[in-house]
């Protein structure tokens, strides 16, 4: 595909701050070139922006190829934007044409309150980290890699929930703000490992109990898998389902180290 | 160390007051989906065997009072009269009461977790119609159930309502045309329920298996078909002088 010029309209939310009040302003974003990333195409609406004197729209990003999930906002009412496993930064002007107008939101739920525009507060996905998304281990020099077998499609499987970035759409996207798809893929991750196993059942009760503090419930619409930018499996969500109610019944002192 | 990570600065967000409180399993929402999964397998039960029972209209007067009659002997002598019946009106009502209790705890979690809405209205991708209706859906069962009592078991609101004459009542009340189209679109409602219900079971309960997932949709569609076919097939029946 080669190279064009297209014309948008911006309509973006501006928030100063935490407790003001946010409104979409309209901004004009003539001369966009269709290689450019979102965020790219909002750099140079900034620069603009900051030529006129005017506040320049605040976004979180960091890394700009899809891995450190800073990025993310709702475009045109989807997460993440119109394609497929993608990250805001990731989504190139090449999938808008020219004269459209693209709304711009921030992700909302309850527990991800917006700091300013676009950038909201994702602490609560910290807190689900923290309740049990490690494993308690001695550090210290890298064990022998082969001294713990681990079969390739549950390597594979487990590596698939680890390749969440922990961006928030799932939980932007989900009618109900539920964080499920995030929490299920960091308890799989570990809990598929045998590295996991022997905090497997504390794990997944703390996080989920966590988790509901926070967030709403699942209704399986399936729109969290829909705009995962790592297309993440609501198959793990079934997974953490079964670990949580089996974590209810386990006889710890008893519970042997595998399922 | 896990120490440091506990003092927080007062403003952080994530240290209001806690959506979920309590503990146990019933206080989680995933242990609500677990009854809300359970309970609807019930009432699904219920729904097709009541769909299937319904069939003997299409044998006449004579087999569908019986069946009515033989479902008020069941377990007798060994039991008094009616006493597996209310054993299974007992269970259905303890489940309709489950399934809306969880349903209503979760949707208040819901409504919680996001307090304020997207401006503009999102763009789904995956969740679909029934999906998104089920509260709708479920509402609109539930007031025909409730009518749905008044008409054929408690009779009143049935003015030609005849204790122990099953056969009759029904074809009295479906010649109602406005009690017979309510009855068709309670049960398209029940469809579109039991579309999204039936599938999304398998992933409440944590039953998912690679080798049968492509099957869940399917047996949601077949169940769906086959309960609502049926049903809507007898004011159909009676509107149009099939049976009389």
């Amino acid at each position: 595909m080669s190279e064009q010029v297209i014309n948008l309209t911006l309509k973006v939310w501006r928030q100063p701050g935490p407790d003001a009040e946010g409104e979409f302003k309209e901004y004009d974003a003539p001369g966009i070139n269709t290689e450019m990333s979102f965020l790219e195409m909002l750099d140079v609406v900034n620069e603009r922006l900051i030529e006129r004197g005017e506040e320049p729209i605040a976004f979180d990003h960091d890394c700009r190829e899809g891995i450190c999930g800073s990025c993310g906002m709702i475009i045109n009412g989807q997460a993440h934007g119109p394609m497929r496993n993608t990250a805001t930064c990731q989504l190139h002007m090449r999938k808008f044409a020219d004269g459209d107008t693209i709304v711009i939101e921030p992700f909302r739920a309850t527990a991800f309150p917006v700091i300013r525009d676009l950038v909201v507060n994702r602490s609560a996905f910290d807190r689900i980290i923290e309740a049990g998304g490690y494993i308690t281990a001695p550090t210290g020099s890298a064990p022998e890699a082969n001294l713990i077998p681990v079969p390739k499609e549950v390597a594979d499987t487990a590596f698939d929930a680890a390749a969440c970035i922990g961006c928030g759409a799932c939980v932007a996207a989900c009618p109900n703000g539920a964080a499920q798809l995030f929490t299920a893929a960091k308890v799989a991750h570990l809990n598929l490992l045998p590295q996991g196993q022997p905090e497997r059942w504390t794990r997944v009760q703390a996080m989920v109990d966590e988790m509901e503090a926070h967030f709403g419930s699942c209704s399986n619409h399936r729109e969290c898998e829909a705009v995962c930018p790592k297309g993440i499996s609501i198959d793990f969500i079934a997974m953490m389902n079964r670990d949580y109610l089996k974590a209810q019944f386990k006889n710890r002192r008893l519970a042997s180290q595998s399922g | 160390m896990a120490q440091a990570t506990k003092t927080r600065p007062d403003a952080d967000p994530t240290q209001q007051r806690p959506l979920r409180r309590g503990r146990g399993l019933y206080s989680s929402a995933v242990g609500k989906k677990y009854v809300m999964a359970i309970t609807g397998i019930v009432l699904m039960g219920y729904v097709l065997a009541h769909m299937v029972g319904n069939l003997k209209l299409y044998q006449g007067a004579e087999h569908m009072n019986a069946y009515g009659e033989w479902l008020r002997e069941i377990g007798e002598p060994a039991a008094p009269r009616e006493f597996l019946l209310w054993v299974m009106r007992v269970a259905l009502i303890s489940a309709a009461l489950l399934h809306l209790h969880a349903a209503w705890g979760l949707t208040r979690l819901n409504w919680a977790a996001r307090q304020k809405r997207y401006a503009k209205r999102s763009d789904y991708i995956a969740a679909d119609f029934a999906s998104r209706t089920m509260r709708w859906s479920g509402i609109i069962v539930l007031a025909f159930v409730l009518f749905h009592l008044a008409d054929l078991t408690f009779g009143t609101a049935n003015p030609d309502f005849e204790y122990g004459l099953v056969y009759q009542n029904v074809v009295a009340s479906f010649e109602r045309p406005v009690v017979a189209v309510f009855y068709i679109v309670a049960n398209l409602a029940l469809g579109v329920h039991l579309y999204h219900g039936a599938w999304s079971i398998f992933q409440s309960l944590g039953a998912a298996n690679p080798r049968f997932n492509a099957l869940r949709r399917g047996f949601a569609i077949a169940f769906t078909l086959v309960v609502v076919g049926g049903n809507v097939s007898f004011p159909i029946a009676v509107m149009t002088g099939v049976v009389s």
